[in-house]
């Protein structure tokens, strides 16, 4: 926590602050291995005529959470279907609750006098939601509406989920998961990361859901990556390290990479995770066959990659000479595309295994812009781009490519920023604080889920909905 | 030697005293005084004076200490045989159903051939107790041994220690009265100021059409000047109702004095006996007391509702006798509030509550209303709490003989939540 918000917990603090109208984060709980998805009461809504009440009650009675729905038929039905021992709700109800999380599956609605469904659902409850609570809104990707006003009514979802995750405050979140018809059954672990502390500072965003696959029956949530080798570039501190360290957790075999300069400090990452340590420059020409060739002697492949590695040259583009350009677009963009092509080359025979996952780390300036990082900057819109360009290719491996994009994160090199523009990026936030690297390796963990397959495509900022770019 | 088997135990009766509203008619009639009238008045009724009956089973939810012996004590002071034994039941609102049950139980069993079962209550003429801090002084200086000690102990007194304890009607483990607890219930399950209204002059309708027609007649004795519930109001309107302010769950509440029962005084008792009893009297079975069963509910953890424990008991009582919800010609609901009515119709159609918390395949489903509580029930009579049960048993029995037979379904909710339930058969 940093001093801000120690300082604005404080009886104290808390006044000062109500009066002078600062922000008041609130500490962020974050996720403990062991800990229920979510605890406390999750109340369930819909529009009639929706498609996930079914899908949505199977994820919650897996995760044996208190559950209340609205008394519709369709979606007490598809509670008592789910097994879920769903109490009854009423708005008259509402005050009587504080609500870890409000769900509301909107694919029911097919025009814009529809959305008045929301309103019934969010306005008796919005305010009664706990802190760090959680708010999912379901809809149908808008391209994939049957009918324009189908289409401009799910379009319309994003204002509100965006405009709710600056309302509601508290540490709360709000996202917005639009399934494709037909992927109703690959929700489970997206809105189990939604629901629970791993996204703790992961708000205001869009994510979409297809494709199909089913996960084995005894698969296990509290170990998704176990058995899977994980490629981790850029691992030997700050994020990286978290990355590592979290894909660990979760079961997974991390292969970190880093320059040979931080070679020591590397396999001091790798060996507190019972992981390996590979230390080379992923911009030399022979470094993604030396990769490919590594994860293939190794460990007969690759289940995850994580392009997490990143530099900064910063200077006003006017001041900025050509080498500080071109490192920047050759560590962040080049490389990452360098090595995704020889990890995927070969099809079927392929060092990145069917079904793999490729993970990239873009950054709020990429979609932003900031000044003083045009180059960095421009590399991580690239990266978007990679997300965009190799996420067609890889799903023919039955493989996904996504991108998280970092905000505000407590890291070394932030703690080197100017202390007004570092509070000024802590604070312009709906969360009003800097993230941890914890809260991106937990998001990357999410993507990397065998029980995400359905993820394809997708760019998520972790920045706990910042102002910058939003 | 082998017991017999059990046999069927019918009810012959009963007989009640008009139900008065708190601090009226019967503002200076004790427990004792009421139980005793019930009781004279049965055995008027079924001309039992001087008899010596198997047991009277009956209690009151508000005691006082000096009633311990309560039931037995009016037995004495009634026209029954003096060797009547008699004991004291207490479960709250159910206290009346569940001493019918013990009678049934015995008569079944062949222990006994004839019972009385009932209740008593008055919320006028109610228990106040010392203060806990002058109780507690009190008993000390009891084990004082000198008299000086004592005064000294006794000059420690203060002026709020002289203010009694009154009874509240709330529940120990929540600090929440039983309106409070209810009116979350009916916010839960989305019952409406109207659905209430509507049950509630229904019950002032229909309790006022027995009246018109003498089927009270024989199940009611005036006592004290008044011969019909005080609490009836034949002229009750949904305008009327309407115009009611919330009492419970706040000013968006919407449970009133109009659809919640008002505290009252009164007493009721049933007569149960053998087949072979009755028949040796020339006395007409009204019903059989067929089966019944008891529920409770953890309604501390706040994970069920305070008065939702018949939902729970009414699907095991089905079970075991092979019935459907829907296989009864008449259903007795006791009206402690019309939300409380309303919310276990609406927990037995939902598919939630049925398989989950009943553990049901499908939901009970709906019944049809105008079987239910056809002759009034407790928010048009009144609820003087222990005395519901027997005021219920006498009355679904007379109703279920006056249509030539058939099935009745009786609930009773009760503080603490529990729920008490049978099944009466013509």
């Amino acid at each position: 926590m940093d001093r801000y918000t120690q300082l604005v917990n404080t009886p104290i603090g808390k006044t000062i602050a109500k009066q002078v109208g600062l922000p008041k984060p609130v500490a962020l709980r974050r996720y403990v291995p062991g800990s229920p998805v979510i605890e406390g009461k999750v109340l369930v809504g819909g529009a009639p005529g929706g498609r996930l009440a079914a899908p949505i009650a199977r994820v919650l009675a897996e995760i044996g959470a208190d559950v209340a729905t609205p008394l519709r038929p369709d979606l007490r039905a598809a509670a008592a279907e789910a097994g879920l021992d769903a109490s009854p709700w009423t708005p008259q109800a509402a005050v009587d609750h504080r609500y870890a999380a409000l769900v509301f599956d909107a694919t029911g609605i097919a025009g814009s006098a529809a959305l008045e469904e929301l309103h019934t659902f969010f306005h008796p409850t919005i305010r009664h939601v706990a802190r760090c609570g959680r708010i999912v809104v379901l809809g149908t990707p808008p391209e994939a509406a049957r009918k324009p006003a189908e289409r401009v009514a799910q379009r319309a979802l994003e204002g509100l989920t965006r405009a709710m995750g600056k309302e509601v405050g508290r540490g709360a979140t709000v996202q917005l998961v639009y399934v494709e018809p037909g992927a109703e059954d690959q929700i489970a672990g997206t809105l189990r990361f939604f629901l629970s502390l791993r996204s703790a500072f992961v708000s205001g965003q869009v994510v979409r859901i297809g494709g199909d696959g089913a996960l084995p029956d005894d698969f296990d949530w509290e170990r998704p990556l176990a058995d899977k080798v994980a490629l981790v570039t850029g691992a030997s501190r700050g994020i990286g390290a978290a990355i590592a360290s979290t894909l660990a957790r979760d079961g997974a075999h991390v292969v970190g990479l880093d320059v040979p300069a931080l070679e020591d400090d590397l396999k001091a990452v790798a060996a507190g995770i019972g992981g390996s340590a590979l230390a080379l420059d992923i911009t030399d020409a022979d470094a993604p066959r030396a990769i490919a060739a590594y994860l293939r002697k190794e460990h007969r492949g690759v289940d995850v990659v994580v392009h997490n590695a990143g530099i900064t040259r910063d200077r006003t583009l006017g001041r900025m000479d050509a080498d500080r350009w071109n490192a920047v677009i050759a560590v962040n963009l080049s490389a990452i595309e360098r090595i995704t092509d020889a990890l995927i080359a070969g099809g079927s025979r392929a060092v990145l295994s069917r079904g793999g996952r490729v993970v990239c780390v873009s950054s709020i300036s990429g979609i932003a812009g900031n000044a003083g990082q045009t180059n960095y900057a421009t590399s991580k819109a690239g990266v978007i781009g990679v997300v965009d360009a190799y996420a067609p290719e890889v799903a023919k491996h039955g493989a996904t490519i996504n991108a998280v994009a970092p905000g505000f994160i407590e890291t070394q090199m932030t703690a080197k920023v100017p202390l007004a523009i570092r509070e000024a990026g802590r604070r312009m936030s709906s969360l009003s604080q800097g993230g941890l690297p914890v809260d991106v390796a937990e998001a990357i963990a999410w993507f990397a889920s065998p029980a995400c397959g359905g993820l394809n495509g997708n760019v998520v900022r972790v920045c706990g909905q910042s102002l910058l770019g939003a | 030697m082998t017991p017999a088997a059990p046999r069927r135990a019918v009810v012959l009766g009963g007989n009640r005293i008009p139900f008065a509203r708190s601090d009226s008619a019967y503002a200076k009639a004790t427990n004792q005084d009421m139980l005793t009238a019930a009781l004279d008045g049965l055995v008027e009724r079924f001309g039992l004076a001087g008899e010596r009956l198997g047991e009277v089973v009956a209690g009151a939810v508000l005691k006082h200490s000096r009633d311990f012996n309560l039931t037995r004590e009016c037995v004495l002071g009634s026209r029954l045989a003096p060797e009547t034994p008699a004991y004291d039941v207490q479960q709250a609102c159910g206290t009346g159903l569940e001493a019918a049950i013990l009678v049934a139980n015995k008569i079944a069993l062949g222990q006994v051939e004839v019972g009385v079962a009932g209740g008593v209550d008055t919320t006028s003429d109610a228990p106040l107790a010392l203060n806990e801090d002058l109780r507690a002084v009190l008993l000390e200086a009891n084990r004082l041994k000198s008299n000086a000690a004592r005064a000294k102990l006794l000059l420690r007194l203060r002026p709020q220690q002289l203010v009694p304890a009154i009874p509240r009607n709330e529940e120990p483990r929540t600090g929440l009265s039983m309106g409070e607890h209810q009116a979350r219930t009916a916010a839960e399950w989305g019952i409406s100021r109207e659905a209430q209204d509507e049950l509630a002059m229904r019950s002032h309708v229909n309790l006022a059409a027995a009246y018109e027609r003498g089927f009270q007649d024989d199940l009611i004795t005036p006592y004290l000047g008044l011969e019909r519930d005080q609490n009836l109001r034949p002229d009750s309107s949904m305008e009327r109702l309407a115009k009611l302010k919330p009492v419970f769950g706040g000013s968006e509440g919407t449970m009133t004095a109009g659809n919640s029962t008002p505290l009252s005084d009164g007493a009721a008792v049933a007569l149960l006996a053998s087949e072979a009893w009755a028949q040796e009297r020339g006395l007409t079975p009204l019903a059989a007391f067929v089966d019944a069963e008891t529920a409770a509910v953890d309604y501390v953890s706040g994970r069920e509702g305070l008065l939702m424990a018949p939902a729970y008991a009414v699907p095991r009582l089905l079970e075991r006798n092979g019935l459907a919800l829907q296989d009864f010609d008449l259903y007795e609901i006791h009206e402690a509030f019309a939300s409380q009515v309303l919310s276990t119709l609406a927990a037995w159609e939902d598919p939630v509550f049925c398989t989950q918390r009943l553990g049901l395949s499908k939901p009970l489903g709906a019944i049809d209303r105008a079987k239910l509580n056809v002759n009034g029930s407790s928010l048009a009579a009144g609820h003087p709490f222990a005395a519901t049960g027997g005021r219920i048993v006498a009355a679904a029995a007379k109703a279920l003989h006056e249509r030539g037979g058939g099935r009745c379904l009786i609930s009773i909710c009760a503080a603490g939540g529990q729920g008490v339930v049978a099944i009466l058969e013509g």
